[in-house]
């Protein structure tokens, strides 16, 4: 990871980060006193689905480890928010760190079974957890509120802002701040010998292991990240639309974060962003779309599905490694001598053809070993 | 007694569909490596196929024909233009191509029968047995289901262990490149695969349709509890396939009738994870070097 010849700011990962926080903190807060009740509201979940992917998109990116069940955790951190924060009056930065506490506790035995597991197996596993914990909610009306849930009520602006203060921008500056606070932890966690070994995990196992790296206790530690990231999603979502009940949290959301993770560019942090966007967008889109003919009521229904259909499996086919790894390819295409920035977008391709037994050693598509501008990096970083 | 001998026999219906939405699931892992999400929303359009004709005056076994023959045309058409260009990317790609796929369908399936849930013909009577003067929930409808299942289980069986074209389906999935050298049309194989697989998912829709009413939905839990099974008896293995399907048939069968349905997903969740951490390949699984 060593770079040449940097100026000193960018040579401290916390110094960039941090940076980069302020920066795209800046620029949130521009944007939300600009942006009408409804563009904040899209924000924060936005926001919120951003937390998520990233926790994701590091857990299947650099770690290597997939799930289907990390709308559970949401579940998880919204029920804590909800029970905190409305049964028991805290206030909302406590709930929240609560949702995250909680949804970790359960993150570290659910990452210590998965890191048994590979492949589709761990996905079988993830998907059961994404379906048997919200059961719980059913089985215990009287603490979880049953089919109806929790309702919360709405997080009210502190008196200095004024009394004018709209309530959605404080729930989008609410979001955005957790969003902000996964972007620093992450960031400084993948670049630190943490998230060094988890690729090394993610690439080569037994070479890990002969290193001296605890696998399993890597793959859990992963897991439980991850898994907090999710919880804070949860308990933000839960905080933004005011309610935490099962049906916010069926399987399809599970399944949705990961499209939005890969669409967006496995193992990246800048395709977490482009993923969350699209999550929000692109119902909008469709059901704009479908509403912009007029159609028989059967197809005008169903017709913003399809066309999110169409678009994952043309995405897949187009890009395979993403949006974020489209526009890596277009900026070296333009820039031939720009390295791929970290690498490890375009990594995940490898070592899941790889992990996968003799039938998928076919072309990897965006293998590093195959692949020009990571070979580039792979030269640099042996430069002293 | 006669509470448990009722569950035991639904158990074993219920785990004879489970079974055969498992082996579909099975046969496509086995052939492409790949875990097919669609398989539920192809299973709920071939069923509504079958719905379609019989309402338009055809007979149940019209239906019966016709779906599963258009679940093996829909099977190959599938793996021949959508899945084959990433048959060799990364599997989560694919998993989200399946899932792009579930959905395109379910919504073609709205828009083509509505989102309405109607209700499916069963091919016998569903008045249960009497035995001895008590009337058992076993019907001659899940006699029915019970043979067919084990039929086109034993087909397979025979196909792929007896037959030169299972030999090269075989051959074609362990060692593609091998058996491109000696010959075979691996990709052909792979087709016939998914159609096989399919046509086995087709049955399980047809099967399963008059205990849910068919909508573009209905067939989800279906899957999910299929693909538990299939990973809790080995996704590598057919006979796993069908004795995962007949485990939590009889597994959630008793927990929904002692401690309430909406217990089932979590005994699910519970067995798969107990018996993953014992065998983390599943139950029927051969125990091999894993490829790191």
């Amino acid at each position: 990871m060593t770079r040449a010849r940097r100026p000193a700011i960018f040579e401290s990962t916390l110094l960039r980060s941090l940076g980069l926080v302020v920066i795209v903190g800046l620029v949130l807060l521009l944007l939300t006193n600009q942006f009408s009740a409804y563009r904040n509201l899209q924000l924060a979940s936005g926001a919120y689905y951003f937390c998520v992917l990233a926790g994701l998109t590091v857990l299947a990116g650099s770690s290597g480890q997939i799930s289907l069940g990390h709308g559970a955790f949401m579940a998880v951190g919204a029920y804590t928010f909800a029970l905190l924060n409305f049964n028991e009056a805290w206030s909302v930065f406590p709930a929240l760190t609560a949702a995250v506490v909680a949804a970790l506790l359960i993150g570290i035995p659910v990452g210590a079974a998965a890191s048994r597991l590979r492949g589709p197996y761990l996905a079988g596993a993830t998907l059961a957890f994404a379906v048997g914990l919200p059961a719980l909610a059913d089985k215990f009306p009287s603490l979880f509120g049953g089919e109806n849930g929790l309702a919360i009520n709405p997080p009210i602006p502190p008196t200095w802002l004024g009394s004018n203060f709209p309530l959605e921008r404080w729930e989008a500056w609410i979001a955005c701040a957790g969003a902000l606070i996964v972007l620093f932890v992450l960031y400084n966690v993948t670049h630190s010998g943490i998230g060094r070994s988890w690729r090394a995990v993610r690439d080569d196992e037994i070479a890990a292991a002969l290193a001296g790296l605890r696998v399993g206790r890597r793959q859990t530690l992963a897991f439980a990240i991850s898994a907090a990231c999710a919880g804070l999603g949860g308990g933000l979502l839960a905080a933004v639309t005011q309610l935490a009940d099962p049906g916010s949290f069926p399987l399809q959301l599970s399944l949705t974060l990961l499209t939005g993770v890969v669409i967006g560019g496995l193992g990246s942090l800048v395709g977490a962003v482009w993923g969350a966007a699209l999550l929000v967008l692109l119902p909008n889109w469709t059901n704009d779309l479908a509403n912009s003919f007029s159609l028989s009521t059967n197809v005008s229904h169903n017709l913003p599905i399809a066309i999110y259909g169409i678009v994952l499996i043309v995405a897949m086919l187009v890009w395979p490694s993403g949006i974020q790894g489209g526009v890596r390819a277009i900026a070296h295409a333009v820039r031939p001598g720009t390295p791929s920035r970290t690498g490890q977008a375009t990594e995940p391709a490898k070592d899941e053809s790889a992990k996968d037994g003799p039938a998928k050693d076919g072309p990897a598509k965006d293998g590093p070993a195959k692949d020009g501008p990571a070979k580039d990096e792979g030269v640099k970083a042996s430069q002293p | 007694m006669t509470k448990f001998i009722d569950l035991t026999l639904n158990g074993i219906s219920t785990g004879a569909i489970y079974a055969a939405v498992a082996l579909a699931l099975v046969l496509i892992w086995r052939s492409t490596r790949i875990v097919n999400f669609a398989q539920g929303s192809m299973l709920m359009f071939t069923t509504f196929i079958a719905s379609a004709i019989i309402n338009s005056g055809g007979s149940y076994v019209e239906g019966f024909v016709v779906a599963l023959a258009s679940g093996f045309v829909l099977g190959a058409i599938v793996e021949r233009v959508v899945v084959r260009p990433v048959e060799n990317a990364p599997p989560l790609n694919a998993v989200i191509l399946t899932l792009g796929l579930y959905t395109l369908i379910v919504a073609l399936a709205g828009m083509i029968w509505g989102n309405i849930p109607r209700s499916f013909p069963a091919a016998f009577s569903l008045r249960g047995y009497t035995v001895g003067g008590t009337t058992l929930l076993f019907t001659p409808n899940d006699t029915f289901i019970v043979l067919v299942v084990i039929a086109v289980a034993a087909a397979l069986a025979v196909l792929f262990r007896f037959t030169s074209v299972g030999l090269r389906m075989r051959g074609a999935a362990f060692a593609p490149e091998i058996a491109r050298l000696l010959g075979v049309r691996v990709g052909r194989m792979l087709t016939l695969g998914w159609a096989l697989a399919a046509m086995t998912g087709a049955l399980a829709g047809v099967l399963v349709a008059p205990s849910v009413f068919i909508g573009p939905n209905s067939f989800d839990p279906l899957l999910i509890i299929g693909f538990v099974a299939a990973v809790l008896g080995g996704l590598d293995s057919p006979p796993g396939a069908v004795v995962g399907g007949l485990v939590l048939g009889l597994a959630l069968s008793y927990v929904s009738g002692y401690e309430g349905s909406s217990l089932v997903p979590l005994a699910a969740l519970v067995i798969l994870v107990v018996v993953l951490m014992i065998r983390p390949t599943g139950l029927f699984s051969a125990t091999k070097e894993r490829r790191v």
